[in-house]
């Protein structure tokens, strides 16, 4: 399967869009609503932590498989300041922009998979999976 | 897109209808901060029925509309969070702990009526 969805982030029209087109993806791998909210609140997390620290960046959605398990791979990428501390930055209730501190660790927890990679003045890479109920 | 606010006595009723943005959350917020004012609501519904997310952005403006309107002397109640959503907002880590919610407009409207000691004007 190499079903993929790129969305270019750069207003909050896109983080909107963003949801939607992983909303449209993630359904067809049959999540429950309750799988398809968690996956789209966790995209709309990453999506605007690209425009308020990087104003700009994409979002890639696609749909994987791994031995025979299928899901939904978000990533989230920017070229902007990087985040100097990632282990704060994963932290509940830090922030340094006008979040509440929640984006990265609230969607962590809403993904079954959650990486980080962020290196200063080059920019923020974020790859979130959530696998699909096992049809047996 | 726009939040439609409509006044029904002394409240005002927000019915979000679609996917909103950031900016629309914004000016949902100065609105209704607003006219709190201009119309003297004394209670405020805002209505999430159509939401089918609410990241942590949509629920910190939420929690502001209640907290900012309640400083200009209104109460406000977010009705028709769907399950879906209150499953997500709790993994993320929102609880709206100190914002009243109710389960539809129709619990909302009980609930401000009891608050505020008084039926709307033109109440059905």
């Amino acid at each position: 399967m190499t079903d993929e969805v790129l969305v270019h982030v750069s207003s909050d029209a896109d983080v909107v869009e963003a949801r939607e087109k992983g909303r449209e993806l993630s359904a067809e791998l049959g999540f429950s609503s309750i799988d398809l909210t968690l996956i789209v609140t966790a995209i709309s997390e990453v999506a605007r932590n690209i425009l308020l620290y990087a104003r700009e960046g994409e979002i890639v959605l696609r749909l994987d498989a791994d031995g025979g398990q299928r899901g939904i791979t978000v990533v989230a990428r920017d070229d902007g300041p990087g985040i100097p501390d990632i282990e704060m930055a994963m932290r509940d209730s830090y922030s340094t922009g006008n979040g509440l501190g929640l984006g990265l660790p609230g969607a962590r927890r809403l993904m079954d998979e959650f990486e980080i990679e962020s290196e200063i003045s080059k920019g923020t890479t974020v790859v979130m999976k959530k696998w699909a109920p096992d049809r047996g | 897109m726009a939040v439609p606010i409509l006044k029904q006595g002394h409240y005002l009723i927000a019915s979000i209808q679609a996917a909103l943005s950031d900016s629309d959350v914004l000016q949902l917020q100065d609105d209704l901060v607003e006219q709190v004012g201009r119309f003297r609501s004394r209670g405020i519904i805002v209505d999430v029925t159509a939401l089918d997310v609410m990241d942590s952005f949509a629920s910190r403006s939420l929690r502001g509309i209640a907290h900012m309107t309640r400083l200009r002397g209104a109460e406000t109640v977010i009705v028709g969070i769907q399950p879906e959503v209150a499953f997500a907002m709790v993994q993320l880590g929102m609880s709206l702990e100190d914002v009243h919610t109710a389960l539809d407009l129709e619990e909302g409207l009980a609930f401000l009526d009891t608050q505020l000691k008084e039926p709307a004007d033109g109440d059905r």
